[in-house]
């Protein structure tokens, strides 16, 4: 067992967990936040991404150790109940961005982070930059249109 | 007086009401859940594609930290469990039933496919359980593993069931077989064409998921499980298995991660945990991971067939005759022997007028993983049979693919197949002309030359299909082994402040059920759609109902706006007595009903409340409360059909294809809500894009290993592979619904494939290119093709 201490979306979090506990199951499972998901063992579907220390990371890659002093962001940290969706949320909905929203989390959290390196990424760099999140709903169309309203939207409030 | 009401409307794309908790995490799916005193489950699996099982060795595992329970497949079957069930009786050309290969929930003596369920380990922890299922020690005596149906059917091939001839479950034929040959023998031109339609993987990104609750002391089971059927699994769970009372047996399936028919069957492992949790004290929870769901989500497809086109010297089809092996896998799975029979055989005619029609279908069992629906199931395999045998006709016979297609058309609806249908609605030459304009097919020759300009190579391919959706009429498919009902049932409640909640048996894996039965209803009555819930999923507030599969949400949206209008009837009369008119002079229109009779109006949320007050009205007469209930058995299929244009660019030095263009033209009747229905169409074409170029479950025939078993081996669609589709409906409303709706969810899968490969086998100038048409076969093409 390990102890660590770190800031998830704003909150600091001192947890006790066993060494080999992934950071997707010290969130889902110790801190009870489940918008990221498991869909793969091999970190290739992208549904677990969240931010660490503002960069895209897919939390079934890392261990949770490893986040010890790190500031974590999940897409329950974009907006508060009852506040207005992020931009980038409010992009998928506007799309149709998202179907059985299983990978739509890690969908949301990679799109800000293509969004922070890109500024107003164009549909092609936004495909390439999907290589590692897969939807088997949407065909990527209109996930491809939320993500670059949603960088653009962005880009407009900062 | 009242102002009309803000409702939407049906045929809007209105924005999505289920978005937001997906979009804020807040998404319900079962791994989400932890119940309290939660145990977890994990499965020991076979690591051999067949073998006897000739020890078990529980005791190391047992005596591991957490393990509270392992079961094997003995003690299933001492405890009485049955086996699992196929749900649709076939019956063989020399009048035999088809053969069942016992499905067992854990093998008990023998497995027959890599990742079969060998024992289950109940332990606190998921980490524990899994530990312990590790050190189950399980030995084995290895059989020869058959993979493929060429090796299965071969002579003295090893028997997987050992009661089962030839390895063949049935041998079964649809069609005039006499009429076909007739047709065949004085045919000007006969085409022929052996292909192979590749096997899949479904992939859902959710993985399957349940969590079992036995309730001791009241008898009561819950299950909360990932499924696209939960009420109809309380059935077979209760029915079937025994495993509670159908009243005492509560079925939920929350938000579920997508499903493409994946999570519409029964499987082993969850009827086995639910089995176990009843001997266990707490809720026991199973999640698969992804290596389980590439090795026991039953697979799709799979198809061996023999492809015959009869021609007349003008290019009109006289005959077509299909041979098929259909690859069933280890066991029949829930509908493994439905997929290649009733789904595929009778959609063989196609958009086409063709007089004489002959199938025969042998069903296979391998050492493979079952087969059962995945998106399109059947109907897939019977487009790319026609689509990839006309366009090789055309190409043989020197006539344009549009053109040929032209020709056969079926003009005169309803038209009746000679394989079981009766196409109820359609106009195909409207959708071929839209897909054409829209993909600029006459413009493909200076494309063409200016990739040739880049050392290109470039395709076009057309392909036109046709498939059966809106799943009923009930009486008709218990005549072709159909053993359940498939209405659709809708209970609509209106409260007294006139908000409105729509019960539904249909339920939603990433459809949007919750916006477009929404639709139907804030369109019938002029409420605002946010005054709307629609409640699914959950057996202890819906009763009735029969789930989403085979593009029938149509159905379950007829039952609701059928139980609309009776609570429209209910309230005109209502009015009638507030109003002081005949019921005969009231009219309901935009959320007020109104009458010539009087000046006074009344306001749907009026009524409701009045419905419910239970003054004004005399209540002998009218009953208090304002909810109704409709069964909705569809009386006759629906049939959306569509045709597909596409380009492809070939890199001859790399093999590579690339998907340049897709136009889809579809005829889906009524849409219900062009943004969501694009959203279908999106997801479905970049299914067909996958197999015909990427996606293969591909079993080592030396091992019955699968090759292909995980994100890095499977050539799963990603989004720099797939271009921006464009799209156009070109609807003929369905006759066989109250709102003229034909189905959407498959159809992309549906008609793609042939599609892509029409437009690369034009490409490379080849008859034909078996799918997925990866890189190395598409290399070892074109150095056939530059070396002559």
């Amino acid at each position: 067992m390990t102890k660590i201490s770190l800031e998830v979306n704003g909150k600091v979090r001192a947890l006790d967990l066993p060494d080999n506990t992934l950071l997707i199951h010290a969130l889902r499972d110790h801190l009870r936040l489940t918008g990221a998901h498991m869909g793969c063992d091999t970190s290739q579907c992208g549904a677990c991404t969240v931010h660490v220390d503002g960069k895209a990371v897919k939390s079934c890659a890392m261990l949770a150790v490893q986040a010890d002093r790190c500031s974590v962001t999940t897409v329950e940290g974009l907006a508060d109940e009852g506040d207005p969706l992020h931009p980038m949320q409010q992009a998928f909905h506007d799309n149709h961005g998202l179907q059985c929203g299983f990978c739509t989390p890690g969908m949301v959290m990679v799109g800000i982070d293509i969004a922070r390196r890109h500024g107003k990424p164009d549909p092609a760099t936004v495909r390439e930059e999907l290589e590692g999140n897969l939807c088997r709903c949407t065909g990527y169309q209109n996930i491809v249109a939320s993500i670059v309203e949603g960088a653009g939207k962005m880009e407009a409030q900062s | 007086m009242n102002v009309a009401a803000t409702g939407v409307k049906f045929g809007q794309s209105v924005k999505r009401q289920e978005d937001g908790r997906f979009l804020r995490g807040k998404g319900k799916y079962v791994d989400d859940m932890i119940l309290p005193g939660q145990l977890y489950a994990a499965f020991v699996r076979s690591p051999m594609a067949h073998a006897r099982i000739t020890g078990l060795d529980l005791d190391s595992a047992a005596a591991m930290p957490g393990v509270r329970r392992i079961l094997t497949g003995q003690e299933l079957v001492d405890a009485g469990l049955p086996a699992l069930p196929c749900g649709w009786a076939i019956t063989s050309r020399d009048g035999e039933p088809m053969k069942v290969g016992v499905r067992n929930a854990l093998a008990v003596d023998r497995v027959r496919y890599v990742g079969e369920p060998v024992a289950l380990v109940i332990a606190e922890t998921q980490t524990q359980a899994r530990d312990a299922a590790e050190a189950v020690m399980v030995d084995y005596e290895d059989m020869p593993p058959l993979v493929d149906v060429l090796d299965a059917t071969a002579d003295g091939a090893t028997l997987i069931h050992d009661e089962i001839a030839g390895n063949c479950a049935f041998d079964w034929e649809l069609g005039d077989e006499a009429a076909t040959d007739a047709a065949f023998a004085d045919a000007a031109h006969r085409i022929s064409l052996t292909l192979r339609n590749n096997r899949l993987v479904p992939n859902a990104i959710e993985p399957r998921a349940i969590n079992a609750q036995w309730d001791q002391a009241n008898e009561e089971l819950t299950v909360y499980m990932t499924h696209q059927n939960p009420i109809g699994m309380r059935m077979f769970y209760a029915a079937a298995f025994g495993l509670a009372a159908e009243h005492k047996l509560r079925m939920v399936s929350p938000d579920v991660g997508g499903g493409f028919g994946s999570k519409a069957h029964n499987y082993p492992e969850e009827v086995a945990v639910t089995f176990a949790s009843k001997l266990v004290d707490g809720p026991v929870k199973w999640t698969a991971d992804r290596s389980e769901a590439f090795l026991t989500d039953a697979h799709g497809r799979d198809h061996l067939t023999d492809v015959e086109l009869a021609i007349d010297a003008n290019g009109r089809f006289l005959a077509l005759r299909a041979d098929t092996q259909a690859n069933i896998g280890a066991y029949l799975s829930s509908s493994g022997s439905l997929v290649p029979t009733y789904m595929y055989a009778t959609m063989l005619s196609g958009q086409y007028a063709i007089p004489a029609i002959h199938a025969r279908v042998r069903a296979i069992y391998s050492n493979t993983c079952p087969v059962d629906a995945y998106r399109g199931a059947g109907r897939p395999e019977a487009a790319y049979v026609i689509e990839r045998i006309v366009d090789l006709a055309a190409r043989e016979l020197g006539i344009d693919p549009a053109e040929i297609r032209r020709r056969n058309f079926i003009r005169e609806f309803p038209y009746q197949t000679p394989v079981v249908y009766e196409y109820d609605s359609g106009d195909y030459e409207k959708s071929l002309d839209a897909a054409l304009e829209l993909a600029d097919y006459s413009g493909f020759a200076a494309r063409k030359a200016t990739s040739e300009a880049r050392g290109k190579l470039r395709g076009i391919g057309v392909a036109a299909y046709v498939e059966a959706c809106g799943i009923g009429p009930s009486g008709k498919l218990a005549k072709l082994g159909g053993g359940a009902g498939m209405w659709e049932s809708a209970e609509v409640r209106v409260h007294p402040v006139g908000t409105v909640e729509v019960l539904t048996g249909a339920h939603s894996h990433g459809q949007g059920h919750a916006t477009t039965f929404s639709q139907v209803v804030s369109d019938r009555f002029g409420v605002p759609i946010e005054n709307i819930s629609v409640i699914q999923g959950d057996t202890a507030r819906i009763q009735a109902g029969t789930g989403t599969y085979g593009s029938r949400a149509s159905v379950g949206m007829s039952a609701t706006l059928r139980a609309c209008n009776q609570i429209i009837d209910k309230g005109k009369k209502i009015a009638a007595h507030l109003m002081e008119v005949d019921y005969d002079a009231v009219e309901f229109e935009d959320g007020i009903f109104s009458s010539k009779d009087s000046n006074v109006t009344i306001a749907f949320a009026e009524m409701a409340f009045a419905a419910h007050a239970a003054s004004g009205f005399p209540t002998d007469e009218i009953e208090p409360g304002l909810v109704a209930t409709s069964f909705f058995d569809p009386p006759e299929f629906t049939y959306p059909a569509g045709v597909y244009v596409c380009e492809v660019e070939i890199d001859p030095d790399t093999g590579t294809v690339e998907v340049a263009s897709f136009c889809a033209a579809d005829d889906f009747g009524n849409v219900a809500n062009p943004m969501i229905v694009e959203g279908q169409v999106h997801g479905g074409v970049t299914q067909g894009i996958g197999q015909a170029l990427w996606e293969n479950a591909l079993y080592d025939p030396d091992t019955g290993q699968l090759m292909s078993a995980s994100f890095m081996d499977y050539g799963m669609p990603r989004a720099g592979g797939v271009p921006d589709y464009k799209l156009v409906f070109s609807g003929v409303p369905s006759p066989s619904n109250p709102l003229g709706m034909k189905g959407c969810g498959e159809a992309g899968a549906i008609g793609s494939p042939p599609a892509i490969i029409n437009a690369v086998c034009n490409a490379l100038g080849v008859r034909h290119v078996d799918m997925p048409a990866t890189p190395e076969k598409i290399w070892r093409l074109c150095q056939e093709r530059e070396q002559g």
